[in-house]
């Protein structure tokens, strides 16, 4: 934690891909040896896209884009001969299409010289929220950044205590209200403070929601409102928290909070399970909003940018191969 | 967003108008359609293929009857096979029967919900069993997880266990144990720290824990928006701790809830209760019969009308009845019947648990229907005076234009609820009059809330087999 920014800069060009492959080795483990069963010296006929259409869905992927991903192996590659190895790259690469141009990472930079850059957390309970937060405020304190929290889950029993023991381990300040206040004003309170006291980046949290209780649902967009009484642009960033576990709903939560909340960008958490996230297959496939960061563990450097081709390597089975 | 199962096998069986047994392509046909239904729904690809092959052996051959199409058929055939692997109908409930205190250990992935779960779990166990509960955070791990409790307990009114800085998990279980026997507590929930069923060494602890205090009920809290990792997380928990049940949380999104079903084929362990909303005394037993109808995408119509005959207070009921058979239904029973309407979740809460109101989701959303409607609609009744209340009759203009500033609303308001309340009693009248059979005795006209959906598509009744 401790270390300087450079020494930081040389690890993470050798651990990142490692760590991203540890999270995901134990997910990719089953879709390897299963693909691995699959091709070893083997034509490739509708029994084996089969096969391969639902190592897709057990991804997460869904029944629609498996089925679509199916149609672009088979595509030029139908009843020839085919290895395990060649597959996952063919797989690979049809992923890392679909992929690649939402891999954009956060711009923690990029505000005003005389307002910070906003960044708006929102999600349904339990996705991680508030630790992202924690994570992040570390992250960026640690590049030297002055950040400031403002703990808008005003709902939940201890959240603000939550963010409050984050805020002390990353230095950071914590802004909070009282349990059951406006979390809007306390967004604003929070962004005149910030700018006040000229802080670089703002991280607001939310309660969480499910994207079906339209009252909730409306809370975030006049959190939305009464920032842009400050700030017209505020906020610069809207990042909806998706729990890797979780299957097609995602989907929904992505086209509600999307629509009401209007997110900008994605953040998976809770990779490092066996849960492989494919979801994120489907949603960048049918909304192309930008994933932002990924998270890959519990400790801080566990949140880490997304990168379309490593993470459609890992899911692909391929990524020792690639690296090496 | 989902296209309903009915809706795809109307489609498949449109051109089969024959009648006599459903054929070995007939079902494989329509399976081919409930296959896709379940994986939307998010069940685990392992658990549809086992399901769909019991699915298939019973229906090839089945006769089917007269009045009901091949489709129907196949879906009721469906239906039950989903209920009976889902646990069969009924609920299973908690297990105390033990010497007090009895330990009840919640474990789980991070953010699946233990601890409102853990305080759910201990405030129905005080109100419904009558027993005393003490419950202890263990998550020493998560920074003020154990304040989150403690802070769940006062709200509340249950007893934890006081927070001691630095003890691990085992000392503090021992601990709540301890402290449960000395005051006499009757249940101990032991609230732990989420962890991956893959991280060997917080699974240990849990075991460690476990080994220590023996618990009656180990419930796994899982997510029921969980997609295909369902199987495994479930699984794993089960095979590593012994899982004694499951607790379904937010089972009030707008998820399919295919995690419940993988969960229990893969474990065999009962879902034994489910959270259903952010207040504390959101939850309720596990009704197969629900999950089954959600997953097939044919909504909930058991829930409301269970929901309702909950919410519905009898006496209330029975006094409005007799009022009604009179014919003299006054503002006050308006207000009555608009409180309950809020209580089961106002008007969207009613409406998103009929049957096929998926389909017309967005027409609902459009139409905008405003929850506030029910409140403000209070608002105006609780600024009359009571006279008024009894006797709607005297509200004259100056009246009116006095209850709107009182209630902060406009006199139009004012107008449409006592146009509103006109016709209610319009229609009770009637009713009365036809006798009293049973249609209103669970009381709860629908014609109250948003404007236009007045008495929507009930003939304004209340709901039968109330009671």
């Amino acid at each position: 934690m401790t270390d300087g920014p450079d020494d930081k800069e040389k690890s993470a060009k050798g651990g990142w891909l490692r760590r991203l492959r540890e999270g995901l080795s134990r997910s990719t483990g089953v879709l390897t040896e299963s693909i691995g069963s699959i091709f070893t010296k083997r034509r490739l006929d509708n029994e084996a896209l089969d096969e391969l259409e639902e190592v897709l869905i057990r991804a997460d992927l869904g029944v629609r884009v498996a089925g679509r991903i199916r149609a672009a192996v088979a595509k030029g590659r139908f009843d020839r001969e085919i290895s395990a190895e060649e597959i996952r790259e063919a797989l690979a690469q049809e992923l890392a299409v679909i992929l690649a141009p939402v891999a954009q990472p956060l711009d923690p930079d990029g505000a005003g010289a005389t307002s910070p850059r906003v960044i708006l957390f929102v999600g349904v309970n339990g996705a991680g929220k508030t630790t992202t937060i924690g994570k992040l405020a570390r992250l960026l304190a640690g590049q030297g950044k002055r950040v400031m929290i403002a703990a808008g889950d005003t709902f939940r029993a201890a959240a603000v205590e939550q963010l409050q023991v984050w805020g002390e381990r990353a230095g950071v300040p914590v802004v909070t209200g009282k349990v059951g206040a406006d979390a809007a004003g306390l967004a604003f309170e929070a962004l005149e403070r910030a700018r006040a006291e000229g802080f670089a980046v703002l991280l607001i949290d939310t309660a969480g929601r499910l994207q079906n209780k339209e009252g909730l649902m409306s809370e975030l967009a006049k959190i939305r409102r009464v920032l842009a009484k400050l700030d017209p642009a505020a906020p610069h960033e809207t990042l909806l928290v998706l729990d890797a576990t979780t299957g097609q709903n995602a989907l929904s939560q992505v086209e509600v909070f999307g629509e009401i909340a209007k997110v900008t960008g994605l953040v998976m958490t809770k990779l490092d399970g066996t849960a492989r996230g494919g979801v994120l297959v489907a949603i960048a496939e049918r909304f192309g909003l930008p994933i932002r960061m990924i998270g890959v563990g519990e400790g801080v450097e566990d949140l880490q940018d997304f990168d379309a081709l490593a993470f459609a390597r890992a899911l692909a089975g391929s990524a020792a191969r690639s690296e090496a | 967003m989902f296209e309903s199962l009915s809706d795809r096998l109307g489609d498949v069986f449109a051109r089969l108008r024959k009648r006599g047994a459903l054929t070995d392509s007939d079902v494989v046909e329509a399976l081919r359609e409930v296959r896709v239904a379940l994986l939307e729904a998010d069940v685990a690809l392992p658990v549809v293929k086992d399901f769909i092959n019991t699915v298939k052996e019973e229906a090839v051959g089945q006769e089917v009857i007269r009045s009901v199409s091949p489709g129907q058929m196949v879906i009721k055939i469906v239906n039950d096979a989903l209920i009976a692997k889902l646990g069969g109908e009924g609920a299973v409930e908690i297990d105390l029967n033990a010497a007090p205190p009895v330990p009840i250990l919640m474990v789980g992935l991070q953010g699946s919900g233990k601890t409102t779960s853990t305080a759910k779990i201990a405030l129905r166990l005080t109100q419904k069993d009558r027993k005393k509960v003490l419950m202890a955070s263990l998550d020493v791990r998560r920074p003020a997880a154990q304040e989150q409790l403690r802070v769940l307990g006062e709200m509340a009114g249950i007893a934890t266990l006081p927070v001691v800085e630095g003890q691990m998990p085992v000392e503090i279980a021992r601990r709540a144990l301890n402290a449960a026997r000395l005051q006499g507590f009757d249940v101990v929930m032991l609230d732990t720290a989420g962890r991956m069923h893959v991280d060997e060494a917080l699974m240990a602890e849990v075991v460690a824990v476990r080994d220590a205090v023996g618990p009656v009920e180990t419930l796994l809290v899982a997510d029921s928006l969980t997609g295909q990792d369902a199987v495994n997380v479930a699984q794993q928990f089960h095979e590593r701790i012994g899982l004694t049940g499951i607790v379904l949380t937010r089972v009030d999104g707008d998820g399919r809830g295919g995690a419940a079903l993988s969960m229990r084929a893969i474990t065999g362990v009962p879902i034994k209760l489910m959270g259903t909303g952010e207040k504390i005394d959101a939850l309720e037993p596990f009704h197969p019969e629900r999950i089954a109808g959600r997953i097939l995408g044919m909504g909930d119509i058991v829930s409301l009308v269970e929901k309702a005959a909950e919410t519905v207070d009898r006496q209330e009921a029975e006094k409005l009845a007799a009022k009604v058979a009179k014919g003299n239904f006054d503002l006050d029973d308006l207000a009555q019947q608009l409180k309950q309407m809020r209580k089961m979740g106002g008007m969207q809460g009613v409406l998103s648990m009929l049957p096929g109101v998926a389909k017309i989701k967005d027409q609902i959303a459009k139409a905008n229907i405003d929850e506030k409607v029910i409140k403000r609609q209070e608002a105006i009744i609780s600024s009359m005076t009571r006279e008024e209340r009894r006797n709607p009759k005297i509200i004259a203009a100056k009246r009116k234009v006095r209850i709107a500033k009182g209630s902060g609303t406009s006199v139009q308001d004012v107008n449409r609820l006592l146009k509103q309340h006109q016709q209610m009693a319009d229609m009770m009248k009637r009713m009365g009059k036809l006798g009293q059979k049973g249609m209103m005795r669970g009381g709860f006209p629908f014609g109250g809330g948003g404007g236009g959906m007045g008495g929507g598509g009930r003939g304004g009744g209340g709901f039968p087999g109330l009671r």
